[in-house]
């Protein structure tokens, strides 16, 4: 069987008695569409900080490609292909957003130590972060600071970082939160076409993206795996809908 | 300033400050000394701006990596007879360079009051080690007799300290032509990232700490050279170069003239230095009260200093004439 | 040898128990407002100043006096804390550090202009002057007067603290202030009387130390390091363990300066140095 993109392995983390992830074993293929649902509280976001090595596990292993990760730290994962996008934009304000997505680059191409060559003389940076802006829509904003766009594109240059980065795989938390309905067509155009060889996992609430996006669903109750398989599937079974009985779905 | 987007040619207004410099050599003879010491306190504010500007470590010790290099300069020369002066600035690079590095791995896995609160901890451990090896440092009294070769075997140390001026100078030259070519470097960018928003740059895959000490103990390094030319050009080194006053007089004076610009420690130094030098010796109470009451008001009104002050005037300006050249129209 | 053994643990503890007096405060306004305040000692040097002026100048009793002291800084805080620092709660690190630091220049400025550089003279009431005799020693009377006053001080806050409505609320938005405005606590209330009463307590601990710790211009500047030792090892927002940090210190220091005092502070810059890489929190720190 090939390796997978991501796993976990019995993936437990407890706070004193509180269990937040109870035994989570997953598998996320490479060039997979994956969309990780549940109701809140039902741990989605711990779960992907320990994939990211933001929280240590209880207990537990996290593979990456087939190699095991689980002491491996944050930083060090996202050299090893682990991207993410975070569900409060985490971005440098103040700095233009070709700056940002150059940072990211930078450090993919360990040019970011450099000390001499002045940064903006570095054009390979700067042409592959203006080509990656372009495919994403946001050539013209390149120069313009992440502070003064608005919330809907800042989202998108959270996703531009994350591709600025190569990775093989890439967690995206809730990438439509808070995005007014006119620009969150964008965000699902822009997840439409991102490469085929990355494995994606997205977090997500928005049913009408999930449906529309995923090919495998997984859904996590209380910490646990409650059930996982195709779209179809996942919409006839009567546990998933009895869990959101009650929840806003699209 | 720094980052991908920026234009890192020397624009002309930046070759003022060298040019008022020379001037001053040339017009105000009697004030050399003075002239010096500014001259060393703005190599000493730009490498705590490096890391407080820019990296955004918040740290009352860095009068440690200042005094041991003046100390270094010092005993070499007094104690050991070493006194060619750039054997002595290497000697207090290298040994600021280490102390940095060994304290900074250490403590940069720290923040905020910790981090503060050990940083004022070595430099105080410096202090009381200065005051207690007296019989290498001086002690209470400091170490005199502190010799400084001619420079290059033909620039002797004259007593109207214009060696020593222009000694100084260039070391403030070479020392601003690196701090600006890091600043608009990549490394420069990454700093700025550091400071803006940590998380996001542990999350694109900088090694953060490895960073934080890197840039700590090149500033640890400036700060160092700085305190050595100290030493050389007054020929006596003091327990006045460490402990929390010449940390906090240096945070006041780059706040005061504007983190995080580069200028800000060209400007806090010549204001705070000029104004020390003729207030505070003739009412040093009201100096302390003003000086107090300044950063209560910088701090309440005008974070980025003079600069910042500077800076809204000219964009307040370039408004009005925008507008003025609108209407024209 | 023992004899000085029981001396310096004595002065040890009575130097531990005034710190501690002095820099709970700081404990809990550091841990409850997250503001770096360096010039805490001002706090404690305008209560010796008071307290040592209304004395001499005015002639006040001593047990008034001390009082006069706690509020007269207590309400000072008040002033202070509405107008100047309550601006800056979410300014950041480097704005409360260097707003702290101009505070300390401007209030010894201040001290100097109007007290001028010597020390200000202590009076004591004649029955706390003397010796006491207790197991075949004697002892200043003035310091078992601090360790036992300091020791009720220090209990009666501990009881405030763990059995009133307030110390409850004190705890709780140390804990998580958010949480704790979300369940209705008046947190810019609590602010404003914690402050007061931590700030107050340091003015009452300068007014009662004032025979360790002497009153002058310099005083803010002087102990800083050691106030900020005592809570960072200690632990931000915690009560016990800067007392015992305090206690430490109190004592490490008199036997350095006793049996050592070529190394001076060295030694409790060392261990401070060690302590807080072992635990960044403190020692029993809520929050770092």
């Amino acid at each position: 069987m090939a390796a997978s993109a991501l796993e976990t392995d019995r993936l437990c983390k407890s706070f004193g008695a509180l269990t937040v992830a109870d035994s989570i074993s997953f598998r996320l293929e490479p060039g997979a569409r994956h969309a990780l649902i549940g109701p809140n509280g039902a741990g989605k976001t711990t779960f992907v900080n320990m994939l990211t090595g933001r929280i240590p596990p209880s207990s537990g292993r996290i593979l990456l490609g087939g190699d095991d990760i689980t002491q491996v730290n944050q930083a060090a994962r996202v050299r090893r292909g682990l991207g993410r996008t975070f569900q409060v934009t985490t971005l440098f304000r103040s700095l233009p957003v070709l700056d940002n997505v150059a940072l990211g680059i930078a450090e993919r191409e360990g040019i970011a130590r450099r000390m001499w060559k002045p940064a903006s003389r570095h054009h390979e940076i700067k042409d592959e972060a203006l080509e990656l802006l372009a495919t994403l829509g946001l050539k013209d904003d390149a120069r313009t600071r992440v502070q003064d766009l608005p919330y809907g594109r800042q989202r998108l240059v959270e996703i531009a970082i994350a591709l600025g980065l190569r990775p093989k795989v890439l967690l995206l938390d809730e990438p439509a939160a808070g995005v007014p309905s006119e620009d969150s067509g964008r965000i699902l155009e822009v997840l439409g076409s991102l490469p085929g060889d990355i494995a994606i996992l997205i977090i997500e609430h928005d049913m009408d993206l999930v449906f529309r996006f995923a090919n495998r669903i997984t859904v996590l109750v209380q910490g646990q795996v409650l059930v996982e398989g195709r779209p179809d599937e996942i919409a006839a079974d009567r546990r998933v809908r009895d869990v959101y009985l009650g929840e806003a779905h699209g | 300033m720094s980052g991908y987007t920026s234009d890192p040619r020397i624009r002309w207004t930046e070759w003022l400050p060298w040019v008022a410099a020379i001037a001053f050599f040339f017009t105000m003879p009697e004030y050399l000394a003075l002239g010096a010491r500014i001259l060393i306190y703005i190599l000493f504010a730009l490498s705590l701006d490096l890391i407080l500007g820019y990296a955004g470590i918040i740290t009352l010790g860095h009068s440690a990596f200042f005094g041991l290099g003046a100390y270094t300069a010092g005993i070499l020369s007094a104690k050991y007879g070493f006194t060619d002066p750039f054997f002595q600035l290497g000697a207090a690079a290298a040994m600021a360079a280490l102390l940095g590095l060994a304290t900074g791995a250490v403590i940069l896995r720290t923040k905020a009051l910790t981090l503060l609160m050990l940083t004022l901890a070595i430099t105080s451990i410096l202090y009381e080690i200065a005051n207690q090896a007296s019989s290498l440092t001086g002690g209470n009294d400091g170490l005199s007799g502190v010799t400084v070769a001619p420079i290059l075997g033909l620039f002797k140390f004259d007593l109207f300290g214009r060696t020593a001026f222009l000694y100084c100078l260039v070391a403030l030259f070479v020392g601003w032509l690196v701090v600006r070519r890091m600043i608009y470097s990549p490394f420069g960018a990454m700093l700025t990232g550091l400071r803006e928003n940590t998380a996001r740059m542990h999350a694109i895959g900088a090694p953060v700490y490895w960073r934080l000490v890197l840039v700590y103990a090149i500033s640890a390094t400036m700060a160092g050279i700085a305190g050595a030319l100290l030493t050389q050009v007054n020929q006596f080194v003091g327990l006045n170069v460490l402990g929390l006053e010449p940390s906090g007089d240096l945070l006041v004076m780059l706040i005061l003239g504007g983190v995080g610009r580069l200028y800000g420690a060209f400007v806090g130094p010549i204001v705070y230095l000029i104004a020390q030098d003729y207030l505070a010796k003739q009412y040093p109470e009201y100096w302390y009260l003003g000086i107090g009451v300044l950063l209560i008001v910088v701090v309440l009104f005008a974070r980025g200093g003079i600069l910042g002050i500077v800076d809204k005037w000219l964009q307040a300006l370039s408004r009005l004439t925008g507008s003025a050249r609108a209407s024209a129209r | 040898m023992t004899s000085s053994l029981v001396s310096v643990a004595f002065h040890g503890v009575a130097y531990g128990m005034i710190l501690y007096v002095i820099s709970v405060g700081l404990s809990v306004t550091m841990g409850l407002m997250g503001f770096i305040n360096l010039a805490h000692g001002v706090f404690a040097m305008a209560g010796g100043y008071v307290f040592s002026t209304v004395m001499a100048r005015f002639g006040v009793p001593f047990p008034l006096a001390l009082l006069i002291a706690f509020a007269a800084v207590a309400i000072a805080s008040i002033v202070l804390e509405r107008l100047l620092y309550s601006r800056l709660y979410t300014a950041g690190e480097l704005a409360q550090v260097l707003f702290t630091i101009g505070l300390i220049y401007a209030s010894v400025a201040i001290a100097r202009m109007v007290y001028g550089t010597l020390a200000v003279p202590i009076v004591l009431p004649d029955y706390l002057k003397g010796q006491v005799r207790f197991m075949d020693r004697d002892f200043p009377t003035y310091r078992v007067f601090l360790i036992l006053f300091s020791a009720l001080i220090i209990m009666s806050l501990w009881f405030g603290v763990e059995r009133t409505r307030w110390g409850a609320m004190v705890r709780a938005a140390v804990d998580n202030r958010g949480m704790a405005q979300s369940v209705g606590i008046n947190t810019r209330l609590l602010f404003m009387t914690t402050f007061a009463l931590g700030s107050g307590l340091a003015g009452l601990g300068g007014a009662l130390g004032a025979d360790i710790l002497p009153v002058d211009w310099a005083y803010p500047f002087e102990h800083l390091a050691y106030f900020l030792i005592v809570v960072a090892v200690g632990g931000l927002g915690s009560l016990r363990g800067p007392f015992i940090a305090a206690l430490l210190i109190g004592v490490a220091d008199t036997a350095c300066k006793y049996w050592v005092p070529e190394f001076g502070a060295f030694l409790v810059y060392a261990a401070t140095v060690v302590i807080l890489l072992w635990r960044p929190m403190g020692l029993f720190g809520v929050r770092a």
